[in-house]
């Protein structure tokens, strides 16, 4: 094997580890304050979708950041009312938003756009390009050593914010008044209630910064990793996000090296077609599948054990 | 003085329920005052109206003197209420300081409340004997631990006012005592504590002043030290008319069911029944009285096969059914049970009267062969049973939900008895059951007696036990505090309903 | 405590459904709105390109069969209180238990049988490996739900991803013939069905084309023993009362671990059914992806059907429709992309299943005004 494919698999796991990662932070907020979110997928699955759309519309990029995530904390609204306000189904309603997004995003896409679901291609002013510090080329340029630094400078600044949010994630969790009463709500409502804390308004706080985070995953993934949107691009990395989000067992640090795994065997994925290893041929699939048997297993109780925050999926009333 | 709390002419009405009537309360400053009463009295309900749980239908509050509304707990607490629930309100995965910082955080970072908070519990500590590890997790911690960090939690909030709602409910005696010791040095510092219980030994041993609540009225305050275990108890419950139930002498025979040293420890390991032991007789009824919430429940799972006993044995018919744990083979044997929750255990509400009459027996070969269920059997057994038992309106097709209480209690009577079993186990038969139906549900119940049928008998109604049973078990923190026979008079069961054993008080 | 009394059942499983479907049809149509075209036009299209022929009628026929099999399977769960999202990985593994014997069998039996008799051996074996396959493919998340206390909701979503790779892998690398360019089995000459438009052919009936087979009388048939079961059977009685209300299932002396168990094998065996009807009814070969969504689709008809059998026939039927009518939309106008559907089913399972009781307390003081 090439050394040059192994730090290209290295650059491919982080590109492919930061929709999960802000997705899985997404959760996090959302399901340590209790509101269960199966509808990451329909989040991210919008914020691309708007975020081509709007950047291709006013020729910016940071247009379409914006409006990424004002669709996607719609979606989560509407999440928030169907699961806190009418004390609804949280499966059932993530479901919901999930089909929701594919539909209006494929079917609005293909009625303004007319290319089957397709958004028009964006040049490389209308994207998250990698940052272009000074210096870089000729750092690139230098053996190994800019191989090396290649596989962590060439990224966009969406991939530094995703990476920057988890010890802002941690830190907000552990050490301020927000963080300490989500994770109480996330808990023991009722807890939350008798301290004179409104249990509705926190978690309608987690909602949102839930669909923000989505929403700049998905214009990470329309505007930074490809240049347009395509029907269906999220492609499950809300699901996988979900995923690493429980065997990460509901932590924010813990969550980044579940994705950065969880990226890397995507990555090997990609790269690694029909490549053999001790003699055998290891399926593709074989890959793509794994995350989701490890946390089987791992849900199973068969290595250690996860543990979701207690009242998660519980819609909150005061009687007992 | 003024005094701390006034409550004037408080009244709550929960649908039909009359929980607080006209209740008026005044509770002296650095004083611990007591409320007594039986379940369903409306301690709990006052209080939570104080707490700003719920909103008074009527009535004013006065605290030190000022008229107050208080329409949230977060009102409550800036006016100096805190409140120490019976289920507590913790986190568990969290320490106790984030507990205890908990809506108190004082500013966006929860770093300089955490240290204030750790500086004032040492102070707490030292002032109150309330020491625990401020860095220990809550949920990790014992029960009388947990409850010191939920008083912890009041006072970091400044409470004057401290209530506790039945507090030594979940508490070892010695725990209990320490909890007495710190609510006394409470009182003394200038604290006002207000004691929600139905223990009698606690009342003598803390309190200031006692009231006693009875079915939603104040009946009386008193000053402890002028009042006696023996008034308090008939204050509670009340010199009530016997419910007339004819009912000739029993006629005992073999026994059917035989309890040894039964015990059954919660999954934290509290024993919530504690080495019970007696014997239930055919041509019976015995009947165990008691408060709830002292281990009648988890005895009657037990012996019915739905939880595994911890130690003890149970033999039913001379058969040991310790290890059994299964309540279908225990039926078939005839073992019948009426569930002391119809709503959540007697009936499935979503089913059809019909549905729910054979609920238990729904593999009887008569209801339809091998696999099959025949409706048309499953309907006209149903239809049997309501005419027998009078069941309104008789429609095996009506959804359960729809029947009241009575009538539901009734449709699982029939059920019940109608399996001609050799041991009925009936739990809370009358609760929520208008007049009519108490009285038919009773004369079923001495029947089936007299024909020779064992009968054990749980209800939190102490006139239903003594005017039905031959033999009674109070029970109290998990063990039988003793055995009366049917013509014990009230204020002795009172008495051992509320922890006291006579040679003691 | 608030509860004035419960709405009568005609509203409860007829109107309450049918606003639903008004309030989701009626969103569905701002957004056509949006797009620029005309909704009531839209709506004329799609009801005319499914009723407005023997065609149409066909296809929706033909969707509903798999929409029936998929909602079925959502219902038993449901009424065991348990979710199963999984449906979709459930009829995807089943198609191993469709192909196999036609593929591994079919020849051998054919070389030593007359093919009157060979044939419908193979189908019938067929049939079974779709059930067990899918039923298996189901009892692993309810004996992990039950014995090791993982929640179904995400064991099954992990399951289909799961049986997406392995799918994928199998097809590709054991079921694809050698230098064969399209992912997918050889075809399965030796036992299918033959479509209705084929079986008219030989009594020489003339029908349009269409993929409609005689396993929509199966989907029929499916119904009905769902119901029988349910309503019928010791065991139906058993499942609804541990979903109903497990306490009192307890205290029957029912044990809740093993009618999940049951139930999610149940559940799966429906699901894959859809395998059945693909691989033997219509594409006559294993191929990716061709469950395509129905599993979802079958949380939609569930919920709108109450989880009760004939609400499921004609949610499945409604489907079919919305299924057949969007394609012809889609073709009609341009605009308007076949996802519509999808915008539907994603609205109608929102407020049947998450907004379900947004209404109600508005209908129930509407209807108890009107009773005053």
């Amino acid at each position: 094997m090439d050394l040059s494919i192994f730090f290209e698999i290295l650059s491919s796991t982080i590109r492919m580890s930061v929709p999960l990662i802000l997705a899985c932070l997404a959760g996090l907020w959302s399901e340590r304050s209790g509101i269960v979110d199966i509808g990451l997928e329909g989040k991210i699955l919008t914020g691309a979708f708007a975020a081509a759309s709007a950047s291709f519309y006013f020729q910016s990029a940071w247009a379409g950041l914006f409006f990424a995530v004002i669709i996607s904390v719609c979606m989560a609204l509407v999440h928030g009312y169907a699961s806190i306000t009418q004390r609804g189904n949280q499966v059932v309603s993530g479901v919901a938003i999930n089909m929701l997004a594919l539909g209006l995003t494929s079917v609005i896409g293909n009625s303004w756009f007319k290319q089957g679901g397709r958004t028009p291609a964006l040049g490389d002013t209308t994207r998250f390009m990698p940052i272009n510090f000074p210096g870089r080329e000729s750092l690139f340029n230098l053996p190994v050593v800019g191989a090396i630094s290649k596989i962590f400078l060439d990224h966009s600044v969406l991939t530094y914010l995703a990476f920057a949010m988890v010890p802002l994630s941690a830190w907000a969790l552990a050490k301020t008044r927000f963080g300490l009463r989500l994770r109480a709500v996330g808990e023991n409502p009722h807890a939350v209630d008798t301290a004179g804390i409104s249990v509705a308004k926190l978690r309608y706080q987690a909602v949102i910064i839930a669909g923000i985070l989505c929403g700049v995953a998905g214009a990470y993934l329309s505007t930074s990793l490809s240049a347009s949107f395509v029907r269906d691009m999220s492609a499950g990395r809300g699901y996988m996000a979900l995923t690493a989000l429980i065997f990460a067992n509901w932590r924010a640090w813990p969550a980044l090296y579940a994705c950065l795994l969880f990226g890397f065997l995507q990555a090997i994925a990609n790269f690694l077609q029909g490549v053999k290893l001790f003699g055998f041929e290891i399926p593709v699939q074989f890959f793509n599948a794994l995350p989701y048997v490890m946390t089987v297993i791992l849900l199973a109780g068969f290595i250690g054990k996860s543990i979701p925050p207690r009242a998660s999926g519980v819609p909150y009333t005061k009687d007992r | 003085m003024t005094p701390a709390i006034e409550l004037i002419n408080i009244d709550k009405r929960f649908g039909a329920v009359h929980a607080n009537n006209n209740v008026s309360l005044s509770i002296a400053k650095s004083s611990i005052h007591g409320i007594i009463g039986e379940n369903g009295a409306g301690k709990s309900t006052l209080m939570s109206i104080l707490f700003g749980f719920y909103a008074a239908d009527k009535g004013e509050i006065n605290v030190d003197g000022k008229p107050v509304k208080i329409k949230t707990s977060t009102d409550a607490i800036a006016l100096g209420i805190g409140m120490v629930h019976q289920h507590f309100m913790l986190v568990d995965p969290f320490t106790v300081l984030e507990n205890v910082i908990l809506g108190a955080e004082g500013g966006a970072l929860i770093g300089p409340a955490l240290a204030k908070a750790r500086a004032e519990l040492k102070r707490l500590a030292d002032e109150y004997e309330l020491d625990v590890d401020p860095d220990a997790i809550v949920g990790e911690l014992p029960v009388g631990l947990q409850q010191r960090v939920e008083i912890l939690k009041a006072l970091y909030k400044g409470a004057d006012v401290l209530i506790l709602d039945e507090p030594t409910g979940v508490l070892t005696p010695d725990e209990a005592d320490h909890l007495f010791r710190i609510l006394q040095q409470l009182r003394d510092q200038g604290k006002t504590v207000v004691l929600i219980t139905h223990k009698l030994r606690e009342i003598m041993a803390v309190t200031d002043h006692v009231s006693v609540m009875r079915r939603g009225e104040m009946v009386a305050t008193k000053k402890t030290a002028e009042t006696s275990v023996e008034e308090l108890a008939e204050l509670m419950v009340g010199r009530r008319v016997l419910l007339h139930v004819d009912k000739g002498k029993a006629n005992p025979g073999d026994v059917v069911l035989d309890v040894k040293n039964l015990v059954w420890r919660d999954r934290k390991g509290t024993p919530r029944v504690d080495g019970v032991s007696f014997q239930v007789r055919k041509g019976e009824i015995v009947g165990i009285a008691g408060v709830s919430g002292n281990g009648q429940s988890e005895l009657l799972d037990v012996i019915t096969g739905i939880a595994k006993a911890t130690s003890g044995t149970v033999m039913f018919e001379g058969d040991d059914i310790t290890a059994l744990h299964d309540p279908a083979i225990l039926r078939q044997r005839g073992m019948a049970h009426v569930p002391e929750d119809r709503q959540h255990r007697g009936l499935i509400t979503s089913f059809s009267a019909a549905e729910s009459a054979i609920l238990g027996w729904q593999n009887d070969p008569k209801l339809g062969r091998s696999y099959h269920l025949n409706r048309n059997a499953v309907i006209e057994q149903c239809r049997k049973q309501m005419e027998e038992f009078d069941v309104r309106p008789a429609d095996p097709l009506l959804k359960s939900a729809k029947f009241s209480g009575g009538n539901q209690q009734k449709l699982i009577l029939a059920r019940e008895i109608g399996s001609n079993p050799d041991l009925l186990i009936v739990g809370q038969p009358t609760r929520g059951v208008d007049i009519g139906a108490i009285e038919f549900i009773h004369k079923r119940l001495i029947q089936l007696r007299d024909m020779g049928k064992a009968i054990l008998l749980v209800s939190v109604e102490l006139d239903e036990i003594r005017s039905l049973s031959d033999r009674i078990l109070v029970m109290f923190s998990g063990r039988v505090m003793g055995e009366l026979d049917s013509s014990a008079d009230e204020r002795e069961c009172g008495l051992l309903m509320a922890g006291v054993v006579k040679d003691a008080a | 405590m608030s509860q004035r009394g419960e709405l009568p059942t005609w509203v409860d499983i007829g109107l309450i459904p049918l606003i639903n479907l008004a309030i989701a049809l009626f969103i569905s149509g701002l957004v056509v709105v949006i797009i620029g075209e005309n909704p009531f036009r839209a709506l004329w299209i799609m009801l005319e390109g499914a009723l407005g022929s023997v065609k149409g009628w066909s296809y929706m026929f033909y969707y509903a069969t798999n929409f029936i099999f998929t909602g079925l399977c959502v219902a038993v769960a449901f009424h065991a209180g348990l979710f199963n999202i999984g449906g979709d990985g459930q009829a995807y593994v089943a198609g191993l238990g469709a192909a196999t014997p036609g593929l591994l069998l079919g020849g051998a039996l054919a070389a030593v049988l007359p093919a009157g008799i060979s044939q419908p051996i193979t189908i019938l074996i067929a049939l079974l490996g779709s059930i067990v396959m899918g039923a298996a493919y189901g009892w692993v998340p309810g004996y992990l739900q039950a014995k090791r206390g993982s929640h179904i909701v995400i064991t099954t979503i992990m399951f289909n991803f799961i049986a997406s790779s392995l799918m994928v892998y199998l097809i590709n690398n054991v079921f694809r013939p050698v230098g064969k360019m399209a992912v997918e089995s050889r075809s399965i000459d030796d036992a299918y069905i033959l479509n209705f438009r084929e079986l008219g052919r030989l009594v020489g009936v003339k029908l349009p084309s269409s993929p409609l087979n005689p396993v929509v009388l199966l989907a029929f048939l499916a119904a009905f023993l769902v119901w029988y079961l349910l309503w019928r059977t010791k065991l139906g009685y058993e499942i609804r009362a541990v979903g109903a209300n497990t306490d009192a299932a307890i205290y029957a002396g029912i044990k809740p671990q093993r009618i999940i168990m049951i139930a999610m094998a149940i559940s799966g065996g429906l699901a894959g059914l859809v395998a059945f009807n693909e691989i033997i009814g219509v594409q006559h070969r294993l191929l990716l992806d061709f469950v395509g969504g129905a599993g979802f689709v079958g949380i939609a008809v569930a919920l709108m059907g109450r989880s009760h059998p004939l609400g499921i026939v004609f949610a499945a039927l409604l489907f079919g429709l919305l299924y057949q009518g969007g394609t012809e939309l889609s073709f009609a106008i341009q605009t308007i992309s076949r996802d519509m559907i999808v915008v539907i089913q994603g609205l109608v399972i929102l407020f049947m299943g998450a907004l379900e009781d947004a209404f109600r307390p508005w209908l129930s003081a509407l209807f108890f005004k009107v009773e005053d």
